[in-house]
């Protein structure tokens, strides 16, 4: 699903060069569940960002379900991660003015479905979810899990092939953090790709393979046995 | 995408959902706007009242009438008097082609000299007469009550005794309910017969409500005035220039009367046709300026859209960063902020012309009944709230491509990891 060849990815801070990312192999199959563990300044959100298309790798590969990723201008950029790519941020990053049904609707919305199947889908989704009763309150009136699962019900709606998650967890507490964790396995369950990037020990667990980053090399990268969340929850 | 209803609903969502900000935005365009209405409504308000003013009388007109020279010419010294005659308005007409109309008139008691003695049975008066042609109606229109009627040929032809009387004339000859027309009046000594009453309309030069008027060949043979003319009230044709003209009819007339070209007082004229562009020119030059002061507005309020575009942008710069991570396109962000800024330039727009209109019916409601004032109808013609409305339009786009590129220029990675 995601094959990546020595990939590099130096940022310019004045007049240092940070080489963020020094030559990552690393290939990802359908159906897998990734965690990408490191401290701080690993690398490892430069390369989600990059998986994301959000950022543009300097030297190197990087193939998405068959489709190089080459010549990424902004355009097919946003295309690609319409098309390829769902988010799940750490600050949820739910537009604020726009209700849970809304929100779940506007990836489809820049795929140009039309209205009323738009909201269909997105209730689909939220129902998925377990929110179908909150699908016209706004982010402010839902708590920190819950909008959690309006942006992966969101992340969901526009089918990708492939579910990108900075530190899901990273802003909720532990009981809520698992709740999550489950929803993701379940989604993980049904066949989708996921890639986690955590630095939580317990969530990384959760996953079926935990790749270590340090210093922008994998310094490990394993299959584990997964810890099903709902053993805690 | 302009044509897409959702991204109307989009935009129309987004603008909703931002009330103090659309409210702020709003206010800036939509004052502009209404200022823009309301000044060039009160600019065309006065320049219609100004045209009211002049409508009953012919608006490229002018009177001449003679005076003492000032120059010796041809063996005459100066301080000679001129006279008119009845034979100048024919030499007029042939030697200059723009005269639409010449109307010579006598008057007696306007122009220094006694008024003449009106009488009615006991009711007796002092009040102007004038000695004219059907045609002066031509110049300055007069307007006569119904069942009477103003001089015609016949009346010239057959030296009747008739006259037209005014509106004061009747209140102060005659009783309450009686009807003057047909009634005999006292002139000096002879009796005429009362054929209309003119109604009386401020702003018709030296005329008055009291005024008779009666054919020039009857007040030929009355007061014995032979072929003298007291004063020329002359029209030109429209597209004629008024000035030229004058020139002219003083050039021919001084000709005809011996009078060197060079005196200047020998023939005095007041033209009306240079007064009224006159007049007209300074309610342009308003028209103008309300346009100038209008536009310079709209363009501040834009203005004001813009920088508060901008500054929603950089607030929405992680809403429009997760957009473009959920797949939309720099273009479609840049539509989004284009067309909410036309959007909200638009709506205000029709909001300040309908508020505008509104109080420009107030004005005209309120001066309806003001006579003294020119100030009549305040309307904003079409073309001007289209153009209005296109520089909005126009103005709207560009000034929200600064908001929309800078929407554009921070990378999503940025937008989002912005806190």
């Amino acid at each position: 699903m995601i094959a990546i060849k020595d990939l590099h990815k130096s940022y310019k801070m004045g007049s240092n060069v940070l080489h963020v990312l020094k030559g990552i192999n690393f290939n990802v199959e359908e159906g897998e569940m990734v965690a990408i563990m490191g401290s701080s300044g690993s690398g490892k959100s430069t390369l989600l960002n990059i998986v994301g298309m959000l950022d543009l790798l300097d030297t190197g590969s990087y193939t998405l379900d068959g489709v190089p990723i080459v010549n990424l201008n902004e355009t097919k950029a946003a295309k690609y991660r319409n098309k390829f790519l769902g988010f799940i941020f750490q600050s949820f990053n739910l537009i604020n003015y726009k209700t849970a049904l809304e929100n779940v609707a506007l990836p489809l919305y820049y795929q140009r479905v039309p209205k009323k199947e738009r909201d269909e889908k997105a209730l689909q989704y939220l129902t998925k979810v377990g929110l179908a009763n909150w699908a016209t309150h706004l982010p402010s009136e839902l708590s920190g899990g819950q909008k959690q699962r309006v942006a992966i019900a969101r992340a969901l709606a526009a089918q990708p092939k492939v579910l990108l998650a900075d530190e899901p967890t990273g802003a909720l507490d532990s009981t809520t953090s698992y709740e999550v964790m489950q929803l993701l396995q379940e989604i993980n369950d049904e066949g989708k790709t996921l890639l986690v990037v955590t630095h939580e020990e317990d969530i990384a667990k959760m996953c079926k393979r935990i790749v270590q980053l340090k210093d922008g090399v994998i310094i490990e990268d394993k299959k584990v046995n997964q810890i099903r969340a709902s053993e805690y929850v | 995408m302009i044509f897409r209803r959702d991204t109307w609903s989009e935009i129309l969502s987004s603008v909703t959902k931002n009330k103090a900000r659309t409210t702020i935005t709003v206010i800036g365009v939509l004052w502009g706007i209404f200022i823009y209405i309301t000044l060039s409504g009160a600019a065309k308000g006065l320049d219609n009242g100004f045209e009211r003013q002049f409508e009953r009388v012919a608006m490229n007109s002018m009177f001449v009438w003679t005076q003492q020279t000032s120059v010796p010419y041809k063996g005459f010294k100066t301080g000679r008097f001129i006279q008119l005659k009845l034979n100048d308005v024919r030499t007029l007409k042939t030697k200059i082609p723009e005269i639409q109309y010449v109307a010579p008139r006598n008057a007696k008691g306007v122009f220094g000299g006694d008024a003449p003695n009106i009488t009615k049975d006991l009711k007796h008066g002092k009040y102007n007469v004038y000695g004219d042609f059907p045609v002066v109606v031509k110049i300055a229109t007069k307007d006569i009550y119904d069942g009477g009627r103003f001089l015609n040929e016949e009346d010239i032809k057959h030296d009747r005794k008739v006259c037209v009387i005014g509106e004061r004339t009747q209140r102060e000859l005659f009783n309450k309910d009686e009807n003057p027309v047909g009634q005999f009046i006292k002139i000096d000594n002879s009796y005429f017969q009362v054929i209309g009453v003119h109604k009386f309309v401020q702003g018709g030069g030296f005329e008055d409500d009291g005024d008779i008027y009666i054919p020039f060949s009857t007040f030929r043979k009355l007061y014995n005035t032979g072929e003298n003319v007291g004063w020329l009230a002359i029209a030109a044709y429209n597209d004629a220039d008024v000035i030229e003209v004058e020139k002219k009819v003083k050039t021919v007339l001084k000709d005809i009367h011996s009078v060197a070209q060079e005196d200047e007082r020998a023939i005095g004229s007041f033209n009306l046709g240079e007064i009224f562009n006159k007049v007209q020119g300074f309610s342009k030059g308003l028209t103008f300026l309300s346009l100038v002061v209008g536009v310079a507005t709209i363009f501040a309020g834009v203005i004001g859209i813009g920088n508060i575009l901008l500054i929603s942008v950089k607030e929405r710069t992680r809403e429009l960063g997760v957009r473009r991570a959920l797949g939309a396109t720099p273009n479609e962000v840049k539509g989004q902020i284009i067309l909410e800024s036309v959007f909200l330039t638009l709506v205000s727009g029709v909001l300040g012309i309908i508020l505008g209109a509104l109080v420009l019916a107030g004005i005209n409601a309120a001066t309806q009944d003001v006579t003294d004032f020119p100030y009549t109808n305040p309307t904003v013609p079409i073309p001007y709230i289209i153009g209005a409305l296109l520089i909005m339009i126009i103005l709207g786009t560009l000034i929200g491509l600064i908001p929309a590129q800078r929407a554009v220029s921070i990378k999503p990675i940025d937008a989002l990891r912005e806190e």
